[in-house]
């Protein structure tokens, strides 16, 4: 058995995972572990922009920012930390620039800024050009940067390493387990801390701009050591989903003047959003366009409506929009200059995730207490910045600024901690859930379960939910999870043995759904991403609060945590 | 739905003494992609099929391998445009690990090599350093490389020397050469002038062929070329 010895794990390797790395490794023993190469992470897809207030094209404000998040989550967002995130969104923009970010530029040669959905100057007045880009490859710029620095300061990289198992001791982190992908062999990591960055979690969906790889395993394994999940029943559906592939078209083409048109050629969302319109956050217009579509109006009466970037000069959208240009004509064969882009809204953004404060450790319970060693950041963690609904622009700043937070916090951690030991045998739960896999009697393949899992998730707990087909959805998963146990692997190998590595991540992804649909039953409410048809308003008395999911003993317990509210009191939300 | 023929070229050191080709038939839609094809192979008929894959539309390089005789990123080519059987091979000129899953480290070390990061030698200002639009635009290209490998293992010098940097770490370098802000471009055109660096390049333009990005790799070597020959960018 193969034991490695840090001071830190960080388990992934996008834009949260590298930051981290970079702040913690310049004084402690610090390996990265990830399952992909760490250029292959789903932050290098990420288009539009990263939210700063730099103020470089018209007066903006952190203050602003602040106020523009607090809202767009509606009101559940943890004002101390959003705070934090928009003050220090300002200078972690110029540390990406020094790094050479090679960012978009104003003709004074400044980070160009342009408008996205919810960002708004003057408390909501009118939007404001506060998203920092390169063209529409911003997370590409982001990936590849810091990763680049990585390389620089000699970062000790795991890659193709695939972490299945959190270990703890005395209440504390101490290590991981990880398969080697390339030797299907198994490897322990011991270490005084470990911190999660492996991103959302968005193949629960059918329809999805996230990668194959986004299964949500560092939530998993988080839940299924004992601790909690924050927040899970808000998941984000982005509004401009390539039709039927999911495929992103960034939010950059709206805020570069794109207009969203229904079958008749209206442009609906001035009925819904009179101030913002095409710009009003993602909830709002993922909502409309499953009403126009619902109402009859889609393209043709069918599922999508039209994305059109007609009325706009072919340089703007060659020069700042090349990238989705380019996924239009391939995958739909449209040159957008010319002709309108079906589009329809798609799973896009895990709002909740692993509880943690705003530096990045994670918490057990409604009263905050950090474990300790653990640590989470990115998109699989929940601050709470985002609270109901997330904001363009602003998982970047997270990553970015509390992946910093994370890496520092875990630096300095690591220099006072004890090693906790090893459990004594700490591959036993690997080995079991693997030899279940190899040995299963069972004729159930992976796909199978997975494609049905993805279609009725998309179906019973999409933008609109209801009572009784979440109720429905919970049986449908109760079916499903025990078709998993007849799992039986057809690849006997231990070399680059993905169909072992798929069936690990199905297992999260249902164990995720389970999750999602036990709190989107219990909230009975209707709050930025999670609509209920049954409770359509929002309830601020019973539920202004975070939901937090436990496992025990294989059922979801829920309960609650209390909103940090500083600045902002809750309103109503119009655009 | 119709039927699509898939011809891949498999071999796995646990079982096979050599490679060898299987025949597969799939249901999928026109507007499928390759990707969804191997997929849907390896979901429902053959479950020890193995290759990388991530974001499924050409961003993150993980599944650039030969299709049809062209090395093409399988997520970026519809089914409906290519002629059946589809023949699929992994990259050549690494070693081939299983599947379509080649050896990739010498590739990235060849990209470390390069110095593949800003090199300021002055203190960072308050803000952000300027550049102008043109100056950023100056190495626009070269930034969008998402080191795939296709434009290397596409290259003929590689193939008879694989020494030879490679397309891909020379893109890599032009980005930081002409970038306005790096600070350190003599010791990358030293690097680049080294017998294995960009002189070993043959001009055969199948890289910019390769290349699923649609970056101009010649031009960037011919312009790396013309640096060294001035001594400055
Ligand atoms: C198409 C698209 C466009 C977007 N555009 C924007 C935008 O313009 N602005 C914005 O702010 N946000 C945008 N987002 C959201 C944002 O890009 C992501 O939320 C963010 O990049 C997530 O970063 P991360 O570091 O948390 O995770 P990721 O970048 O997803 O990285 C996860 C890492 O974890 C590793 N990993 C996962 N599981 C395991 C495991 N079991 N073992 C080992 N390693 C593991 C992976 O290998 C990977 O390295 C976009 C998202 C998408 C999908
Ligand atoms: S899967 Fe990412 S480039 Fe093809």
């Amino acid at each position: 058995m193969a034991v490695h010895q840090f001071d830190g794990i960080i388990v992934g390797a996008g834009g949260a995972g590298l930051m981290a790395a970079l702040q913690a490794s310049k004084g402690a023993k610090i390996a990265v572990l990830s399952k992909l190469y760490p250029t292959r992470s789903h932050t290098g897809t990420a288009q539009g922009g990263i939210g700063a207030a730099l103020g470089n094209m018209e007066p903006d404000k952190w203050e602003w920012h602040m106020f523009d998040t607090v809202k767009g989550g509606d009101y559940l967002v943890d004002q101390e930390a959003a705070e934090i995130m928009c003050r220090e969104a300002v200078e972690t923009v110029y540390e990406l620039e020094h790094m050479g970010l090679p960012f978009s530029r104003t003709p004074e040669g400044k980070i160009a800024q342009r408008p996205f959905g919810g960002h708004t100057k003057e408390f909501g007045k009118a939007p404001v050009k506060r998203a920092c880009y390169a063209a529409d490859r911003t997370g590409h710029m982001i990936l590849q940067t810091v990763y680049q620095q990585c390389i620089k300061q000699g970062v000790t990289f795991f890659n193709e390493f695939h972490v299945v198992e959190l270990l703890m001791s005395n209440g504390a982190a101490c290590g991981v387990v990880a398969v080697e992908i390339a030797t299907g062999e198994l490897h322990t990591f011991h270490s005084k801390a470990v911190m999660f960055a492996t991103g959302g979690s968005g193949r629960m969906y059918k329809i999805t701009s996230n990668a194959l790889t986004l299964t949500g395993d560092g939530m998993a394994t988080i839940y299924r050591a004992g601790l909690p999940l924050q927040d899970m029943e808000f998941f984000q559906f982005h509004p401009t989903g390539i039709y039927k592939m999911g495929i992103l078209i960034t939010e950059a083409a709206r805020g570069e003047g794109g207009i969203l048109r229904n079958g008749k050629g209206e442009r609906f969302m001035e009925r819904y959003a009179p101030t913002l319109k095409d710009l009003a956050p993602r909830d709002m217009v993922s909502r409309a366009i499953t009403m126009e579509i619902r109402e009859g109006r889609g393209i043709g009466g069918k599922d999508y409506v039209h994305l059109d970037l007609t009325h706009l000069d072919a340089k703007v959208i060659h020069d700042k929009l090349p990238d989705i240009t380019d996924f239009v004509e391939t995958y739909m064969g449209i040159d957008p200059v010319k002709e309108m882009v079906p589009i329809q809204p798609t799973a896009h953004y895990a709002m909740g995730g692993i509880p943690t404060n705003s530096s990045a450790q994670v918490i057990k319970d409604e009263k905050a207490t950090p474990v300790p060693g653990l640590y989470a950041a990115g998109e699989c963690a929940c601050v709470s910045v985002h609270g109901a609904n997330r904001l363009g622009t602003n998982s970047l700043v997270d990553i970015i600024v509390f992946g910093r937070r994370g890496g520092k916090g875990l630096g300095e951690f690591v220099k006072t901690a004890v090693l906790q030991p090893l459990p004594a045998d700490p591959q036993v739960k690997t080995k079991a859930r693997m030899a279940k896999l190899f040995d299963g009697s069972g004729s159930e393949s992976v796909e199978a379960i997975r494609r049905d899992l993805q279609a009725e998730m998309m179906d019973k707990a999409g933008v609109y939910r209801v009572e009784a087909e979440l109720k429905k959805m919970l049986e449908i998963l109760a079916g499903l999870k025990s078709r998993y146990q007849s799992v039986k692997l057809q690849d006997r190998g231990k070399k680059f043995n993905m169909e072992l590595l798929e069936a690990f991540e199905l297992e999260h992804l249902l164990q995720l759904s389970e999750v999602t649909v036990t709190g989107a039953l219990a909230r009975q409410e209707s709050r930025g991403a999670h609509t209920r048809e049954d409770f359509p308003k929002r309830d601020d008395a019973k539920f202004l609060k975070h939901t937090l999911a436990y496992n025990e003993g294989g059922k979801v317990a829920l309960r609650y945590k209390p909103v940090s509210i500083t600045r902002f009191q809750p309103q109503e939300r119009k655009y | 739905m119709k039927k699509v023929a898939f011809k891949i070229l498999r071999f796995d050191s646990e079982r096979d003494p050599q490679p060898h080709w299987e025949n597969y038939e799939v249901e999928l839609e026109p507007t499928d992609r390759v990707l969804d094809g191997i997929e849907a192979i390896k979901g429902r008929l053959d479950g020890t099929l193995a290759l990388r894959r991530s974001c499924a539309h050409g961003i993150c390089g993980s599944d650039a391998m030969i299709i049809n005789g062209k090395n093409r990123l399988a997520c970026k080519v519809l089914v409906k445009s290519l002629k059946q059987p589809i023949t699929i091979e992994p990259m050549r000129g690494f070693k081939v690990l299983k599947d379509l899953i080649v050896d990739m480290e010498p590739f990235f070390a060849k990209y470390r090599a390069v110095t593949p990061y800003l090199v300021e030698k002055e203190p960072r200002p308050e803000k952000e350093r300027l550049q102008s639009p043109q100056e950023r635009e100056r190495f626009d290209d070269t930034t969008k490389c998402i080191l795939c490998g296709a434009c290397t293992t596409s290259c003929p010098s590689f193939w008879s020397d694989p020494d030879y940097v490679g397309p891909a770490a020379i893109v890599q370098a032009h980005r930081f050469l002409f970038d306005s802000r790096d600070q350190g471009k003599e010791e990358r055109l030293k690097v680049m002038n080294d017998k294995e660096g960009v002189w070993r390049c043959r001009t055969v333009f199948n890289c910019v062929e390769a290349c699923p990005r649609g970056i101009n790799v010649t031009r960037a070597i011919g312009e790396v070329k013309q640096a060294i020959a001035k001594g400055k960018v």
